[in-house]
């Protein structure tokens, strides 16, 4: 059989991104799709040696972008290694850092990756879907208005954390720093202004897309559509939790068929190994090993704003309830497997991390001088959390010193490889026949994977925004027979 | 590669094992020719970024030697030294090269014959542990 | 202020927080923006292409920013077309100017790496014993090809000449503020030099024993931050924590120590310094009270390097 290989390549070997090779047959159909991920940084490796503790502060750059994360859920794996529970305030301390954080990523990205798209047509010219892009179509004001209020978020957890970027005050059993009155106050204020920006978002989406019948279809079609599993973390009433809680696995008609909690979590997910990637792909050991396919019986799942919605029953706060509500009305089914719907799911959230955010500031006792919980011998321990791209496990083991010996960690653009290996797919064969491929093809095939934001930083680091694409079509011989890209 | 020999690094304090080693030469006692010898005020001066030097340069072997426990000129030179060369050299073994790369003793300057003795010995070990693997390592690219 | 300034900015094999230090400019970004002329920045804001970087004429671009290490092919390709188009070129942030955390992967073989991750990590499955390969045929019919995977890091002065560095993972962005600013006005430092102030962490913390009156001493034991509370407003490194404070440029205003947390060392060493590491071992080693006190500092060189090894005089483990 002969084949043209179409590859799709974002900056691979520049960056270590991803890449997709799209392979036609005779007719120029599509006849495979492979999304390969180039990169592999080995931090699972250098950790090794490191006392447990000054782990937070190191993972954290696994990701600028979504650093909170990291740091969160190696401290979390650090209170299991030494067998203990964080003091009641240290655990609000840390949640609310989590939560600006959630604030400020999920607003990075809607504002800099999702609304773009939408703002300027999901096929017009790529330049301007960008934040610079954006700051000069929505005007100055709206721009600064919205960063103001993002740099809220990031002023939280500076004060929490340390510093803006890769915070450092997370230790086992606590915190090292307590939160003053004077501070609490400070960041009750702030919080305020992120639940403005969590309104202001959620309104901003409805006018742009949910009043725009084009773009609603493509919302709803079925271009952009991948039928798997779901996963993500809940509390005892089955509420979207990020912090901490159960982690609920629900199947493609939204059926329970999983739940688990820290080390169990090997019980439930195993990576595959592939020859032609650097990032394995993990699916449902119960299911078992069905290849990379979706629908019905798929051992594939997703993580992530939609992905936690459709695990979850609802929201822990009354207006991101509300707008919860909205959305799973707006579709008639659950789970809703369109995965444009991530960006809404993730407007959603932001406001329910704002609200949560403002709860937490609002609990006097956050600055009680508790912070550090005694520690017991080290060994081993998992640190589960949602990560804003979905479900992030890390987990260590260290020596009787607290001296990492092993470490695992699973991100949440890994959970997503499979099914962005789908979706990816799936929008080739659509828009690639007969093989005609242009410019066009390259931006509706990025929408593919946009709205998992595969956490371009963790698994690729980029930073939201346009994963840079080449486009070489190979002619049946396998010659070079035209090359796009964009950048 | 028979003939390659060590090239060694000697950082001696001008106090004490510097003179050392000038008695070693006046007396006749032989120490190998390959044995270069920097003259520094107190091995408190030395700084863990002299060895390094030396080690990116080539040397195949350093040696840092000063005045026995007690004697120091500048009374706590040496006792900085010892701890900073202590953890210079965990540094080192953390990084790839073999503990016995790079030694320090006191030896006073009356011990012209311990001069000449220990390094003939240093450079048996140098000899043994073969080349600098640094240089090996750059060499192979 | 002269006309616009034309910058250029390329994240290289950085985790995107330098970018985001200029994002957390916030209002301040928005404002200079008039006086910037964004002619490249990829991959994250602008969409101009490399080939279009690549035809811009030599020395044409005024500011260029460099961010992340260097390790592929295409990362070292990018940095000497920088090196053409920009008359400045900055090596911004702890990982282009010093390899960064990333560069603690110099410590390890690719072999090793690969074994970690494909085959040792808990919840790999991988029953056919398979790893990435730099090209492969699957199913008899596709074939596939990955970037090969180096086997060190090296920061961006190892590949091209550096202007002017800067700390910092990432750099903080107020002291990013004031850097633009200078570059605005054109009141730069030397070529060659580091964009600090050229103090100390320890020169503008308030726990400093000096600017409280206070005697330095050598210190009893070594601390980890597990053990322990540490004082109020004393010195950490006093208190036995091994803060790199003293080596460290201080451009962060000692964020760390504000929050009870030890100083690291990603601002990068106080001028003067070539080796961070090196000049970290001296001065800590230096303070303690006895020589076995250094036998309770775990993994030193994962201490003393964190964000340095490529670029210190070793650059890599020996294999
Ligand atoms: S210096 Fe730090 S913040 Fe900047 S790219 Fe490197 S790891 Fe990220
Ligand atoms: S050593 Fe650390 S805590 Fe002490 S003065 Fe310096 S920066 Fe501050
Ligand atoms: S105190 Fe040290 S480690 Fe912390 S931000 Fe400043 S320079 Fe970096
Ligand atoms: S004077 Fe000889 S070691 Fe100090």
């Amino acid at each position: 059989m002969t084949l043209k290989k179409i590859e799709i390549n974002p900056m691979t070997r520049l960056e270590g991104h991803g890449k997709i090779s799209v392979f036609l047959d005779e007719q120029g159909n599509v006849d495979n799709v492979f999304f390969q991920t180039v990169e592999l940084r080995g931090y699972e490796r250098f950790l090794t040696g490191m006392p447990i503790e000054e782990v937070p502060r190191t993972v954290s750059t696994i990701c600028g972008v979504c650093r909170c994360v990291h740091f969160t859920a190696a401290v979390k794996a650090a209170d299991a290694v030494y067998h203990v529970q964080p003091t009641p305030t240290a655990r609000k301390i840390r949640e609310l850092l989590l939560n600006a954080h959630y604030v400020e990523d999920h607003t990075a990205i809607l504002y800099a990756l999702g609304f773009p798209d939408f703002v300027v047509g999901p096929t017009a010219d790529a330049g301007a879907r960008n934040l610079i892009g954006l700051i000069q179509a929505v005007g100055a004001d709206v721009g600064k208005l919205v960063l103001r209020k993002r740099y809220a978020a990031v002023k939280v957890i500076e004060m929490l954390g340390g510093k803006p970027i890769h915070p450092v005050a997370a230790l086992p059993g606590g915190w090292s720093k307590r939160v003053t009155e004077q501070e609490r106050t400070e960041i009750l204020a702030l919080a305020d202004e992120m639940v403005e920006l969590g309104e202001l978002t959620l309104k901003v989406f409805g006018d742009v897309v949910l009043k725009n019948q084009d773009y609603m279809d493509l919302v709803t079609g079925d271009v952009y559509k991948v039928v798997c599993n779901y996963m993500g973390t809940v509390d005892d009433k089955n509420r979207v939790q990020y912090y901490d809680g159960t982690q609920r696995i629900v199947d493609t008609e939204g059926k329970e068929i999983g739940r688990f909690k820290g080390k169990d979590y090997l019980k439930h997910i195993a990576e595959r190994v592939l020859p032609w990637s650097y990032l394995k792909v993990p699916y449902l050991k119960n299911i078992g090993w069905k290849g990379i396919v979706d629908g019905e019986g798929t051992s594939l799942y997703s993580v992530g704003p939609l992905a936690r919605l459709n695990a979850a029953d609802g929201m822990d706060t009354p207006l991101a309830q509300e707008a919860y509500e909205k959305m799973y009305a707006t579709f008639g089914v659950k789970p809703v497997h369109n995965i444009l719907a991530y960006h809404w799911a993730r407007a959603i959230e932001l406001l329910n991390a704002a609200e949560k955010a403002r709860q937490l500031a609002s609990d006097e006792s956050i600055t009680s001088p508790d912070i550090r919980a005694e520690l017991w011998a080290p060994d081993e321990g998992v640190g589960v959390i949602e990560a804003v791209r979905g479900v992030l496990i890390h987990h260590y083991k260290t020596d009787d010193r607290g001296i990492v010996q092993e470490a695992n960690l699973i991100v949440a653009t890994t959970h997503n490889n499979g099914p962005i290996n789908v979706a990816v797919k799936r929008a080739a064969e659509h828009f690639i026949k007969n093989g005609k491929v242009d410019d066009g093809i390259l931006n509706l095939v990025e929408m593919a994977y946009r709205p998992y934001d595969i956490c371009l930083a963790c698994a690729t680091h980029t930073l939201p925004g346009r994963l840079p694409l080449q486009l070489d079509v190979y002619d049946c011989k396998g010659e070079l027979y035209k090359s796009l890209r964009n950048f | 590669m028979s003939e390659w020999k060590p090239n060694i690094v000697v950082f001696a304090c001008d106090w004490c094992t510097y003179q050392g080693a000038d008695l070693a030469g006046s007396l006749r006692y032989e120490y190998p020719a390959n044995v270069n010898i920097i003259r520094v005020p107190c091995t408190g001066r030395v700084e863990p970024e002299f060895i390094v030097s030396a080690l990116s340069n080539g040397a195949d072997g350093v040696f840092v030697g000063g005045c026995h426990p007690g004697d120091c000129h500048y009374k706590e030179g040496n006792y900085k030294a010892m701890r900073r060369f202590t953890l210079l050299k965990m540094v080192l073994t953390g990084m790839g090269f073999e503990a016995e790369r790079v030694r320090m003793e006191w030896i006073s300057g009356s011990e012209g014959k311990r001069f000449a003795e220990i390094m003939a010995e240093f450079n048996r070990t140098i000899e043994k542990i073969g080349p600098n693997p640094f240089r090996r390592d750059s060499n192979a690219g | 202020m002269p006309d616009k300034v034309k910058l250029a900015y390329f994240l290289s094999g950085g985790c995107g927080g330098c970018d985001m230090a200029i994002i957390d400019l916030s209002e301040t970004l928005v404002d200079v923006l008039p006086y910037l002329e964004v002619v490249f920045w990829a991959p994250t804001v602008a969409d101009v292409k490399y080939k279009d970087l690549e035809a811009m004429p030599d020395k044409s671009i005024d500011v260029g920013l460099y961010s992340g290490m260097v390790r592929l092919s295409e990362q070292e390709h990018i940095a000497r077309v920088m090196r053409r188009k920009c008359k400045v070129l900055v090596a911004y942030g702890a990982c282009a100017a010093l390899g960064g955390i990333p560069g603690m992967g110099n410590m390890h073989t690719r072999e090793d790496i690969f074994q970690t991750a494909y085959f040792d990590t808990y919840s790999t499955d991988n029953p056919e014993g398979v790893t990435p390969q730099v090209r492969c045929v699957v199913d008899g019919k596709y074939e596939l090809t990955l970037p090969e995977f180096y086997g060190y890091v090296r920061p961006l002065q190892h590949v091209v000449d550096v202007d002017y560095f800067s700390g910092g993972c990432p750099p903080h962005h107020s002291f990013v503020g004031q850097a633009v600013v200078a570059v605005l006005e054109g009141e730069l430092p030397p070529p060659g030099s580091w964009i600090t102030s050229g103090k100390a962490v320890c020169d503008v913390c308030d726990r400093n024993p000096a600017g409280r009156g206070e005697q330095r001493h050598l210190i009893q034991s070594v601390k980890r931050t597990i053990d322990g509370v540490p004082e109020e407003g004393k010195c950490l490194l006093q208190q036995g924590y091994l803060c790199l404070g003293a080596v460290t440029q201080g451009d962060c205003g000692s964020l760390c120590p504000q929050v009870n947390i030890p100083c690291r060392g990603c601002g990068g060493p106080i001028p003067g310094v070539k080796d961070f590491g090196l000049r970290a071992i001296g001065s800590i080693a230096a303070s303690l009270e006895k020589e076995e006190l250094v036998e309770q500092i775990p993994s030193p060189v994962k201490l003393f390097y964190r964000y340095s090894l490529p670029a210190s005089m070793l650059g890599r483990k020996i294999k």
